[in-house]
């Protein structure tokens, strides 16, 4: 490794850190920020459910949402080490475990769901735009470009909903809810990990079609741009095979701008999938995040939305440091 | 050697149109650039597709009172019907007519996308131009706080600020879209504030005395009028699905008639179940085609900027 790669790598671990820092702190600021009290609000509804309220709920709650009479900094303070402590109070959905449990619990379910749909979506979206792109201007460009604006102007919840009612009610090919069948609990037998999949092949199906066009997009106008430069020009007046021309010349140096938007369309992919799992009742984060947000739930919310960012800050930066491996310029 | 008859110059979309300035009175500035912009846009086949979507969608929300044949929030009718001949949409469990609630959604959809559109374009502006027209320390300390919102999910982000925002209204998602979906913008336009900061005319205007204001928004804003608008649309098109994944929520204002709110209640009443799958088909259907409208026009603004993105 270069210097320069070195100095690469060291801005990018700095940056990452400071953005750690802000979005931790903004999630500490934002219910502080806003009219109301969320912790009265959080409170009468742990009291509504039931449950007597310990002073230790309490005062999770009051460190998590903001508290009147200690100070800023004494919260802060508080904040940042029940964040380490990884202590996040009890949420009034699930009262039996702590929230760090609940969310423990599904997270495995998010990332498989997520991490599979996002890669599929990554490669044939790619492959589309890096085809539109070559036969720029032609039916086959245009009929790919308007099929991609469609798609992606779906709501994703809605063409969850919509396929949900052709081939789960209507047709009964899939399963109409949940994650894996009712009676199993999760292991790693062959039968259950079936149902897993088979639950998960409509979900699925919707975040890949509504993530699509994003991939779509940055390739065609990536390749469109290479297209215009010399050594492209070049190799096709040597006489190389067209192919050869788009995959190796074009394509891969138009691939380099849509890899750093990997990690920012896992962010729009995490989002969609909120409501998408919600509408499946999908055993995962996104799922929870919309139990959380529907029942007013903020401890669960607040962790949620920490455990979101922070995943997807990591994720950008590992594409960030896969950078040093695919751009030779960093390298040097 | 005999002259070539001359070859007629080739014809530039919207070059030719005549702006008449008749004696009824002269055109107002804004006005006539607006009439270009529009004429330019609908040279792009796509754009025009998108113009003639939007511009339905818009004709819809201004007569929705000729066009709707009920009230859309009258309880009158026999609930969960399926549609017929009074109820083209059918009824929802409340008893109203959803057909109405359609036409009458196109305003509160089209509302909530221009106006967060605008405020989010509106912050993007200050912030690009800003952070490119000053490098240096107020530069990187716009551009972290641009990047920071650009890596938070957005998504999630609108989810917690709206339910944190306990009052609800129209304009608590407006607010929430917008300054949720500026980053973009501001990134693009900050980095063609900041080339553009070096070039001729710029230097000349500084030295020329003009001052700091009327040199970023008379010399330096002019020249990108495409990437605003490109981010309008953009921001335009976010906030009509952000709007109705929040309402599908139950973060909107139940008590207004959206599409959102059509599908939030189809939900809540499991319409799929019972068979009326048009009140879910329909509101998302609306509010895809009202999305496809912004990113179609935004098709055509980007190849006004890119012209390697034009159609030949």
């Amino acid at each position: 490794m270069g210097l320069r790669a070195m100095r690469y790598v060291a801005r990018k671990v700095v940056l990452f850190l400071i953005t750690l820092w802000a979005a931790i702190t903004l999630n500490f600021i934002l219910p502080r920020l806003m009219p109301g009290s969320p912790v009265d609000a959080a409170l009468a509804k742990l009291a509504s459910s039931g449950q007597p309220i310990t002073n230790a709920e309490r005062r999770a709650v009051e460190i998590q949402l903001g508290v009147p009479h200690t100070s800023v900094i004494t919260q802060y303070w508080d904040y940042w080490t029940s964040i380490v402590h990884l202590n996040f109070g009890t949420s009034y959905s699930f009262p039996s475990e702590t929230v760090a449990q609940t969310i423990g619990k599904a997270a495995p379910w998010t990332l498989a769901l997520v991490g599979v749909t996002t890669i599929f979506a990554f490669i044939i979206g790619t492959l589309l735009g890096v085809y539109a792109g070559w036969r720029r201007g032609k039916a086959a460009d245009t009929s790919v470009t308007l099929g991609a604006t469609f798609f992606a102007a779906f709501p994703p919840f809605w063409l969850g909903l919509l396929l949900l009612y052709v081939f789960a009610f209507t047709y009964g090919w899939f399963p109409i809810k949940g994650g894996y069948n009712p009676g199993e609990t999760p292991n790693l037998s062959l039968s259950f990990l079936t149902s897993a999949v088979y639950h998960s092949v409509i979900p699925a199906l919707t975040l890949a079609i509504t993530s699509l066009s994003g991939w779509v997009f940055g390739m065609r106008n990536n390749m469109i741009n290479t297209l215009g430069e010399d050594y492209v020009t070049f190799a096709e007046a040597n006489g190389l095979r067209t192919r050869t021309v788009a995959l190796l010349y074009a394509a891969r140096n138009a691939l380099l701008p849509n890899v750093t938007a990997f990690g920012l369309s896992l962010g729009a992919v995490v989002g969609g999938s909120v409501l998408v799992e919600g509408v499946f009742s999908y055993p995962g984060l996104g799922n929870l995040l919309y139990i959380a947000v529907v029942n007013h739930d903020f401890p669960l919310m607040q962790a949620l939305f920490l455990v979101i960012t922070v995943a997807m800050l990591v994720a950008i930066f590992i594409v960030d440091l896969l950078y040093v491996r695919l751009d030779p310029r960093v390298r040097q | 050697m005999s002259i070539v008859s001359p070859v007629p110059p080739p014809e530039v979309p919207g070059a030719g149109v005549e702006i008449r300035v008749g004696p009824a009175g002269p055109i107002p500035g804004p006005l006539r650039f607006l009439g270009r912009a529009l004429r330019t846009l609908w040279s792009n086949r796509k754009a025009s597709i998108g113009l003639v979507i939007l511009g339905l969608v818009i004709l819809v929300a201004v007569f929705a009172p000729l066009l709707a044949p009920h009230s859309p929030t009258a309880t009158t009718f026999v609930p969960y019907q399926n549609p017929s001949a009074t109820n083209w949409f059918g009824t929802t469990g409340n008893g109203q007519d959803v057909f109405s609630q359609m036409v009458y959604g196109a305003r509160i959809s089209l509302l909530v996308g221009i106006a967060a559109g605008a405020m989010a374009t509106l912050v993007a502006v200050t912030v690009g131009l800003i952070a490119g027209y000053r490098p240096g320390v107020i530069d990187e300390l716009l551009s972290f706080m641009t990047n920071l919102v650009l890596v938070i999910p957005g998504l999630p982000l609108m989810f917690i600020l709206a339910a944190y925002l306990q009052k609800r209204s129209v304009w608590t998602i407006v607010f929430v879209v917008a300054f949720t979906s500026w980053a973009t913008g501001a990134r693009v336009i900050r980095s063609q504030a900041s080339t553009l900061r070096t070039r001729e005319f710029v230097t000349s205007a500084v030295f020329s005395g003009e001052g700091l204001f009327r040199v970023v928004f008379r010399e330096i804003l002019p020249n990108m009028t495409s990437l605003v608008a490109g981010s309008f649309f953009s921001a335009a098109t976010a906030a009509v699905m952000a709007e109705a994944s929040l309402e599908f929520l139950g973060l909107g204002d139940p008590n207004t008639v959206s599409w959102g709110t059509i599908l939030y209640y189809a939900q809540q009443q499991n319409s799929l179940l019972t068979g009326q799958w048009v009140l879910v088909f329909a509101p998302g259907l609306a509010i895809a085609l009202l999305a496809v409208s912004f990113t179609l026009i935004n098709f055509g603004v980007d190849a006004l900027s890119n012209p390697r993105l034009r159609e030949k």
